[in-house]
């Protein structure tokens, strides 16, 4: 389904992403972890054409999406769609058309400028908005929000777009812990219903454990490690994290009860 | 929120059909609006045209006229232009020189004044409205109003010229300087107060090295629409390149080839400017980066 071919991706001097090589058959969560600065965000934005590749290649069922540009490009990005740590959201706008902007590719500026939505694509944005809980808040502008809200109504905005990847950039990096479980949760849901594939950066090592399928690790920019959360011991993970014996993940652990170590 | 409060949450019937009544009321505003602007535009442009002692339409295909004109006996006479911009060019210094002390003269006072209508960092809080007024004053006199009692009173040349787009500059720099500092971090002014500096201290070491880059490139911005403005001055007897502009384009002389000269120098000029401010903005930021 998707292919991640001998990526590679250079600032200057510096490399991010080294060589990276996967394969995903079908659909799973897939999390990413590694250190600030291993490559993850830089990964996710090369899968969302956000930033530019310097070599390798992406297939999607069979179609190198690096290779894509103009109309193609953007038909791309909306088959795949992005989850920001920050949420990314238009502030001053109200929550209903933040989401309808996850149609923005097949809208023209200007009825985008006049806010001319289909009524059926209003009332698919609200259902959405119903089932990730936050319906009430519709009409509120974006701003008012609290951030796990917020984050759901991201959520909401990539689910708008009826993509086949959803990539979630640290989506719960900026929430306090119970809103950090509403949007895994979210986020585990469709996978679980709509069988989307969902390839997220976490930070937190059992968030990973607890809700993935198969974790990969970056260090460097290299992928050092890919396999399933029960093959991620803590000798593994301190080998991610370039982590002496004294690290212990329990000591920053976000979970509010205690980390468990198979998977739910 | 709402379940804890009692009430159950309302069905997405109900909030889907307030949000698309929501959306239909603000789209009938915006169509509104719409027809209003529109409606103003036609009736303002007729109104205007009535006005007009030739007519717009009768008029508008002479526009290029002129410019086509110009072009036609520089073409002519293109062999006679790099003698011309050899002749031009000290004319062209001249006026580049008033705009040039114009804008450091006008920015210096501009930074003051600023500094002193500034919210949360002017000295006096009180007189904030009196600073505000005065660099109302200095921006609303047109330059060209204060050069022509300035020159019947100096005489004819560049220090009336200077003094004029001086005065205007500090208004006019004055209230973006003032509108940088508003969004200046005031953490750094708080930790020197601590320590006991004075007002000008705090300014000087807290506020300018933050704020610098944009007032470098307002400056600039203002630097160009000085030259022109010292260019337009020349028109009225402050001397340089505006005085042999205005020789050069009065018509039927046969002089287009050196208007277009002068043309090419003020483009050039402009473009040098421009190049400037983007390589001292660029090391103004990566200096405060490193």
């Amino acid at each position: 389904m998707l292919i991640v071919e001998n990526l590679t991706k250079r600032f200057g001097q510096s490399t991010a992403v080294d060589a990276a090589n996967f394969t995903v058959e079908k659909p799973a969560l897939i999390g990413i972890i590694g250190r600030s600065g291993a490559g993850k965000s830089t990964l996710l934005r090369i899968m969302n054409r956000m930033t530019d590749t310097t070599e390798g290649r992406i297939l999607f069922e069979g179609r190198d999406v690096l290779s894509l540009t103009g109309a193609e490009k953007r038909g791309w990005q909306s088959d795949c769609a992005m989850i920001f740590q920050q949420f990314n959201l238009v502030p001053r706008m109200d929550v209903v058309s933040n989401v309808l902007h996850g149609t923005l590719s097949k809208r023209s500026t200007l009825a985008t400028m006049f806010n001319l939505y289909p009524t059926e694509d209003v009332h698919k944005a609200i259902d959405i908005l119903d089932r990730l809980g936050i319906a009430e808040n519709a009409a509120k502008r974006a701003e008012a929000l609290s951030g796990g809200q917020q984050q759901r109504v991201a959520i909401a905005r990539a689910l708008m777009q009826d993509p086949k990847i959803i990539l979630a950039d640290e989506p719960i990096a900026s929430l306090d812990p119970m809103n950090a479980q509403v949007v895994m949760d979210a986020l585990r849901r469709i996978h679980e219903e709509d069988g989307r594939m969902v390839v997220a950066n976490l930070h937190t090592l059992d968030t990973a454990r607890r809700y993935c399928d198969r974790i990969i690790g970056m260090r460097a920019g290299r992928i050092v490690f890919d396999g399933t959360p029960e093959q991620l011991t803590a000798g593994v993970a301190r080998d991610i994290y370039g982590a002496d014996a004294s690290f212990n993940e329990g000591a920053t652990s976000t979970a509010i009860d205690q980390p468990i170590a198979v998977p739910a | 929120m709402q379940t804890l409060l009692g009430d159950g949450p309302r069905p997405v019937a109900d909030i889907r059909s307030d949000y698309l009544g929501a959306m239909r009321r603000k789209r009938i505003y915006g169509g509104i609006l719409l027809a209003l602007f529109v409606a103003l535009m036609v009736g303002g442009f007729d109104l205007a045209d009535s006005r007009n002692a030739g007519g717009f339409w009768s008029g508008l295909h002479r526009i290029f006229d002129f410019p086509g004109e110009v072009l036609g006996e520089a073409a002519e006479k293109i062999a006679l232009l790099p003698a011309h911009l050899v002749t031009y060019l000290p004319a062209l210094i001249e006026t580049i020189n008033i705009a040039a002390a114009a804008t450091l003269t006008g920015a210096l006072f501009a930074i003051l004044l600023s500094l002193l209508a500034t919210r949360g960092l002017a000295k006096w809080p009180r007189l904030i409205p009196v600073f505000r007024r005065v660099m109302d004053i200095m921006r609303a006199v047109p330059e060209i109003v204060i050069a022509l009692v300035l020159i019947f009173v100096l005489g004819g040349g560049p220090v009336p010229a200077m003094i004029a787009i001086a005065f205007h500059t500090a208004g006019a720099l004055g209230k973006l300087f003032s509108e940088v500092n508003e969004n200046a971090d005031i953490k750094p002014v708080d930790g020197l107060a601590s320590v006991g500096a004075t007002w000008s201290q705090r300014m000087w070491l807290g506020v300018i090295p933050q704020v610098s880059p944009n007032y470098v490139s307002y400056a600039l911005l203002r630097f160009e629409i000085n030259i022109r403005a010292s260019a337009i001055l020349g028109f009225v007897g402050a001397g340089g390149i505006g005085y042999e502009l205005k020789n050069a384009m009065s018509w039927g002389q046969g002089k287009y080839d050196e208007a277009a000269a002068i043309f090419i120098l003020l483009f050039l000029s402009i473009v040098l400017v421009d190049q400037l401010s983007s390589v001292v903005r660029h090391k103004l930021t990566e200096g405060r980066a490193a």
